[in-house]
């Protein structure tokens, strides 16, 4: 029985009592003692950079100000879109701990295609987990449980922090490759390859299927190739992050392009898929973790292990928002539906590229955009620095972060003139 | 083939579930599955509460209702109505804002955030305390956070009641400061629940020993169909200003099970740190899955604060836990009437969905092998998966294990 343990929780209880009550401050009347508790060394977790900029935005009561800091989907109006293919679809119980077996096939299959050859022989260990950060979470976990290589992940830079995040939280090691280069605005691709090669054989590589939050620059088909050569090479893992599909450039297989390149070379893999965006299901949490196997029979072993691995987190996963995607995944009609909503989507935003990009031109802000028609998905890199960022902000109350990320799906056309004017006051001035 | 994970090793299968599986398997007439904790109606069938059917209309019929991301603590509004929930309204730790409660994924999802939060932070030992027998995923949770835990005495089989003097004693040579998980009510998988007055004694160990409990509530309604009975018990503790974390699942109570709703709650004893700690919790939920599934918690925020719902739900959780206790008299005077060797009074005694029958495994066995019911092979039914029709089958096929396994 240990006794020093509750000495030392005292000692450090009565800290916290003696200088208040030592110290009374006769000049401020207020007596704020910290009251007796275990966690009074629990310090305040760093606000989330991201969410931080809504709560900020929401406070603001500026008629003109803008969010461009979260990356959901926002319609001309500036309003959140429940796509209609998802209204037709809308019971309790409890689902297995791998989710709805229809919703991690249909899944699976809208990923890797149809006729892939994973699917086919059964060597894909699918589960169903709760969008990107969960599957992503369980993936990472598995890595750590059972991956007989080094237990590091290579991340691009920039990244969406919370990548790092949670596989360190999984206990394992992780690494930046060159990725974003500031000076074009677009892929550092010799930097990237030189990391990746510079990396111990058999680490796991992050990539992002298309989309790359937060840059939006993507490798070109043919850099793909060239990744996919080094990841052959060095006999990586990849750990494709699929967050856009089809959100990208409004063509499922197009946005599937990657993936499915890598898949087909018969390479283990993982990817970590989210329905968030491309369904706007956002809050309901969908997702699905896939492990393609080299094995059939490993592969069904993976599978019991990832659903371990969810019954000690969550026990199974929600069943409404992936109830929803099974059934517009198993519906032909419903799949059109969505698929035009997909495009009007991407297309929506690529008007708005254009408009921004149109509108720099108009108002004369210096420098190159091209980068803004160039770069793919919701977000874009403006390459504003922090002080010209911190001007968007207090002066022309936009919100976005400070890694010069905007995200072009809360841009509507009345607004984009306003926003190429804060942008050239910014450039110009700070 | 060739690959990395040959070595994978298969998992075992889930008891539970895995029961589920072979019941479903089975093609007999007579079958019964006593196995899963949901429950079911005299027809076996799974109920969805009306309350639950009239929240979730409004919630798909509302045009200001979308899919977008909820905070990482979840729906504020929902977060406050399940603390006044379970600690009352009027509790002093919610008066003063000393609670620290996120939404979380069901009680699963509460003991998980809850433990990887103490793992981090909590600067007492890193050791649960876990009653014999709990449920089987507790020691699993704490485990996978990087918590040591440890077993206390709990249920006596001889008396197939609380083994209340070894509970004191466990309890009383484990560490100083450990954290102490304590069900609210309706143990599972014993159904066995302290007195009052032996809450009583627990709570004196507890605050003797500056142990720090962590309430795992399932069943609040559901055990007795009162609320309030059914909080009674960490009520007890948080009224005495002491810290402690609860782990809050409306799977049961409301019939939401799939929908994962829950909630955790971090009792500090200072309002300021409870800020903090709060900040730690969404952190913790952030790296696990950014942000909580709206749906369920959505239609439970609806019937939560409109005072009809509450009344129809409440009226809801009275009907499911009468039918249970029913069920608990129909068993019973079934097995008087077969004249099944033994005293079977517990199952009368003990509360909640499920009863510790006293069987031995090679009964169980017999029970399913034989009489096609399904049910854990520590003797566990789900009463909540009987009805009227099937309380002499039952007593017979336990008449018949007792006398012949």
């Amino acid at each position: 029985m240990t006794s020093d343990i509750p000495i030392n929780r005292l000692a450090r209880v009565a800290l916290h009592l003696a200088p208040e009550s030592e110290t009374q401050s006769s000049i401020s009347g207020q007596q704020t003692r910290a009251m007796s508790s275990r966690f009074l060394d629990v310090p305040q977790a760093p606000p989330d950079a991201i969410l931080g900029i809504s709560e900020a935005f929401k406070a603001d009561t500026s008629p003109d100000k803008m969010n461009l800091g979260v990356g959901a989907y926002r319609t001309e109006e500036g309003k959140p879109l429940v796509l209609g293919a998802v209204r037709e679809a809308e019971r309790r119980e409890y689902l297995n701990m791998g989710g709805i077996p229809e919703f991690c096939k249909l899944a699976a299959a809208l990923a890797f295609g149809k006729g892939s050859a994973a699917l086919q022989e059964g060597r894909n260990a699918t589960i169903q987990c709760l969008s990107g950060t969960g599957s992503l979470r369980v993936g990472g976990e598995f890595l750590s449980s059972f991956y007989p290589g080094p237990k590091l992940v290579l991340i691009p830079t920039p990244s969406w922090a919370n990548h790092k995040a949670i596989f360190k939280r999984c206990g394992m090691q992780t690494q930046e490759y060159r990725y974003y280069k500031p000076e074009t605005r677009g892929l550092d691709y010799e930097g990237m390859l030189e990391d990746i090669r510079a990396a111990p054989d058999g680490a796991v590589l992050l990539l992002h299927a298309c989309a790359h939050n937060p840059t939006g620059v993507d490798p070109t088909p043919e850099q793909w190739q060239g990744i996919l050569e080094v990841t052959q090479s060095k006999k990586l893992l990849p750990f494709f992050d699929s967050a856009y599909q089809g959100f990208a450039s409004g063509d499922l297989d197009r946005d599937g392009a990657s993936l499915r390149m890598f898949a087909d070379t018969g390479m283990e893999m993982l990817l970590a898929q989210s329905f968030a965006k491309n369904m706007g299901l956002y809050g309901e949490r969908v997702g699905a973790l896939s492990v393609v196997v080299g094995d059939a029979a490993a592969a069904k072993k993976v599978e019991s292990q990832l659903k371990i691995t969810a019954r000690q987190m969550y026990s199974n996963p929600p069943r409404h928002g992936a109830s929803i995607a099974t059934r517009i995944l198993g519906d032909p009609a419903l799949m059109d539906q969505w698929k035009q909503e997909l495009k009007g989507m991407a297309d929506r935003i690529h008007t708005m590229r254009q408009g921004l990009y149109d509108a720099l031109q108009e108002v004369g802000a210096p420098g190159d955009w091209t980068h803004i028609l160039k770069q793919i998905g919701m977000f874009s890199f403006t390459g504003l620095t922090r002080p010209q960022v911190e001007n968007m902000t207090n002066k022309w109350h936009v919100y976005m972060t400070f890694d010069g990320r905007i995200s072009m799906a809360g841009l509507s056309s009345g607004k984009c003139k306003y926003l190429a004017e804060a942008i050239k006051d910014s450039v110009e001035n700070c």
